[in-house]
């Protein structure tokens, strides 16, 4: 259920002209990191509101079982993600519902020598909707507004997940699976050099069998105003927990070396950002053919 | 510190009256005037009250002649349930142009300008960011009465910094303010027995103490700060938390649509829900405050802190209800008395009027004129009526600065007469001089504040001498 948003994610601050009262002094970076707020242990939520009760409530026993016994996780290269900073991790993205995000965060959680909280940029739209709005921050998601994401990366130094194909990824057909869809305009790429946190591309393979999506309502998505209506294996016939009804398909993950952006600016050369993102695209797509190249069953690997 | 001389208009909002009295310990400041339409809430000590409200010709009057260096505004209404969207319209649209309008102008005295606004400037929306940056501006345009008033007036606060680059204008946007003395909407919905929230949300809530908005205007006015802050402690909270920490249930009765349907039947049962608070209730806001913590600034509370003091005194508040206090009163003349009557008296009343720091320049001006090093009034220390007050012969000695090349008065002849202007005047008591001064000219006090200093230098009669001076000598502010 995890996806970010294209347009979100690049736009940038273009509010700005019309901020302050006054111009503001230039404050750096390092000065505003400082003074972060501190932690409050008695607290359970974290000031994104995620809580670490309901979060590791799901992560012993829906998520476990669906890594462990259900997809059989297999991964691939978990050492790339880096144990400390900031560290931008791009994904592809598929299904209805989509399992990927919740795999990616507890594969770093088993298999990280560091395991750290992975924070999952997801579309504004959950935001708004009653459930969606309490629920969805609760387990580690976040607005995909690229403040967020720069406040994530530069000053609190988190892990970020994106998955810059966002909608338009979980809503492609069963028949178009692993073909990657255009990488937004580039806003991950552009945060990440902002904030001069690596990019960590990740391949996964599995989710598009797991929950395929065979045809969309758009009627049902006119009335009920979520984002979209599929239909797949068991949904809509078993009613709202076939959304959960996933099939055992095996799942591989596979972490790419970071690709790093050390050079302050980078972010401002329009170009450079386009092309980067191209690249990655690319990157992630090359992987994905070749990991369903040399998967021999889809239920088995 | 510049500000030296500070005017606080919404003297009777709880914000004016705090910062007053917050001020009025501080003896960097020489004067202290606030104003308002409505009388204070609070008792003062040496704050100057004067009664207006935000026409800006009397405003500009007031300013000029008591050369105000620095202008507090805290009168902004940023609750819509305090009064009509029209009134609240004309406070804060209209006052804060006319405010404005009060300190712009080239030989305008004023330069420093510090202005209370609100979190709402931001809104409250779905595509919100998680934290809201200074340098970011509302994302939508303002939906509800409230909001779009604030943004006016930030837009006009905007105007007067550019126009007027060397006046310092310092903006605070302050959060959702809790604490056991203020009065708002969010304090209104949290003293209910169970927390309403609307159904399947849970918004992010940031707090501010009531003390650390009092504090985060006294920073601004001691230190330059130009630019946009926002003041919110630390922390972002769920209201499902809040309820947490207050030991309430949760009650999710507002429907996720039509919700304003819902809430204005809720009106009908006295829960009054503002426009501007059902956006925040359904998305909630976090503001990013550490650029004003990059400025120095402490707080004394976290956002959970808040709560937590709130919790305490919705505990107690039924308790401490049946023995209240009467509330504080003004009375003109009951002020102005204890100001400015020789008769008042240091060692009994703290109210007693000690040399203000006007007095202390007019002083100090006398004293340069004359540039006789004998003349400087060195009480001794051992006398038990200064002690209890500020020094004022310290006072003198710390501001090595010359005059201000306007003065407020003119001073006459630099050399007065070394004759006492009353016979017999060694053999009089200090109580009977006292009591004469009422009846003596302007030039004879004068001269004799300048005999008594150089002859007998008893404090009380000088003090006296200075406060009958003062008091004529500002007739325009009283």
């Amino acid at each position: 259920m995890a996806q970010s948003s294209r347009s979100t994610l690049s736009r940038s601050h273009q509010e700005s002209a019309n901020g302050g009262g006054a111009s503001l002094p230039a404050v750096r970076d390092e000065e505003l990191r400082e003074h972060l707020p501190g932690l409050e242990p008695e607290r359970r939520l974290t000031d994104w509101g995620r809580s670490e009760r309901i979060e590791g409530l799901l992560d012993r026993t829906l998520v476990d079982f669906l890594y462990k016994q259900w997809f059989r996780a297999e991964v691939e290269g978990i050492e790339n993600v880096p144990s400390d900073g900031g560290a931008l991790l791009v994904s592809n993205h598929s299904g209805a519902l989509p399992p990927d995000a919740a795999m990616i965060g507890k594969a770093i959680k088993e298999e990280h020598s560091r395991p750290r909280p992975l924070n999952i940029t997801v579309e504004h739209f959950f935001k708004g909707y009653p459930g969606f709005s309490m629920l969805i921050p609760k387990i580690g998601c976040v607005a995909a507004h690229p403040a967020n994401v720069h406040r994530l990366l530069a000053d609190e130094e988190q892990l970020v997940l994106v998955f810059p194909e966002g909608r338009k990824g979980t809503e492609k057909l069963y028949k178009d699976r692993y073909r990657l869809r255009r990488f937004g305009r580039g806003g991950f790429v552009e945060a990440a050099m902002r904030a001069q946190a690596p990019i960590v591309p990740v391949a996964v393979v599995g989710a598009e069998e797991a929950a395929p999506v065979f045809a969309q309502l758009s009627v049902l998505k006119k009335l009920t105003g979520l984002l979209y209506v599929p239909v797949t294996p068991t949904f809509p016939h078993f009613g709202l927990l076939g959304m959960l009804g996933y099939l055992p398909a095996k799942f591989k993950l596979r972490f790419l070396p970071p690709i790093r952006f050390d050079e302050p600016g980078l972010h401002e050369d329009r170009g450079f950002v386009q092309t980067v993102a191209h690249d990655v695209r690319a990157l992630i797509q090359e992987e994905l053919l070749d990991m369903v190249g040399k998967r021999r069953s889809v239920w088995f690997g | 510190m510049k500000s030296k001389r500070v005017l606080i208009t919404g003297l009777s909002t709880y914000w004016g009256g705090r910062l007053a009295q917050a001020l009025e310990p501080d003896e960097r400041i020489e004067a202290l005037v606030a104003v308002d339409n409505e009388e204070p809430s609070v008792e003062l000590e040496r704050t100057e009250y004067v009664k207006v409200g935000t026409q800006h010709a009397l405003l500009r009057r007031v300013v000029e002649a008591a050369e105000i260096d620095t202008v507090v505004d805290t009168r902004l209404v940023v609750d819509s349930a305090t009064t009509s969207p029209r009134k609240a319209h004309e406070n804060n649209v209209i006052g804060t142009m006319n405010i404005l309008a009060a300190c712009s102008g080239p030989d305008s005295p004023v330069q420093k300008l510090v202005f209370k606004s609100s979190g709402h400037f931001y809104g409250c929306e779905q595509d919100d960011p998680a934290f809201f940056e200074e340098s970011m501006g509302r994302p939508h345009a303002p939906k509800t009465p409230i909001e779009r008033d604030i943004v006016e007036a930030e837009a006009s606060l905007r105007d007067f910094a550019e126009k007027n680059p060397l006046v310092d204008v310092t903006v605070l946007r302050f959060a959702n303010v809790l604490g056991p003395a203020v009065r708002t909407s969010h304090i209104d919905l949290l003293s209910r027995a169970a927390v309403p929230m609307i159904l399947g949300f849970d918004p992010r809530y940031q707090f501010v103490h009531e003390d650390d908005v009092v504090h985060a205007l006294e920073h601004a006015v001691q230190r330059e700060l130009p630019g946009v802050f926002n003041v919110a402690g630390d922390g972002v909270l769920a209201l499902s938390e809040v309820a947490g920490l207050l030991n309430k249930p949760y009650a999710p009765i507002l429907p996720p649509w039509g919700t304003g349907l819902a809430t204005a039947a809720l009106r009908r049962l006295g829960v009054k829900v503002p426009p501007e608070m059902l956006n925040q209730l359904r998305y909630g806001r976090g503001l990013d405050n550490r650029r004003f913590k990059v400025s120095g600034f402490r707080y004394g509370h976290t956002s959970r802190e808040t709560v937590l003091v709130l919790g305490e005194h919705l505990r107690l508040h039924p308790l401490l209800r049946s023995g209240a206090q009467e509330p504080y009163r003004y009375e003109r003349e009951v002020e102005e008395f204890l100001r400015w009557s020789p008769h008042v008296r240091g060692s009994q009343t703290r109210n007693r009027p000690t040399l203000s720091p006007e007095q202390v320049s007019e002083l100090q001006k006398l004293l340069e004129a004359r540039s006789e090093p004998e003349a400087e009034p060195g009480p001794p220390p051992d006398d038990p009526l200064v002690e209890a007050d500020p020094e004022p012969a310290g006072a003198v000695a710390a501001e090595p600065e010359p005059p201000e090349p306007k003065a407020p008065e003119p001073e006459p002849d630099p050399g007065p007469p070394f004759e006492a202007p009353v016979d017999h005047y060694d053999d009089l008591a200090a109580e009977e001089v006292i009591s004469l001064l009422g009846s003596l000219e302007h030039e004879d006090l004068l001269a004799l504040r300048a005999y008594e200093r150089d002859h007998a230098g008893r404090k009380p009669v000088v003090g006296a001498i200075e406060s009958v001076l003062a008091r004529r000598g500002q007739p325009h502010l009283g």
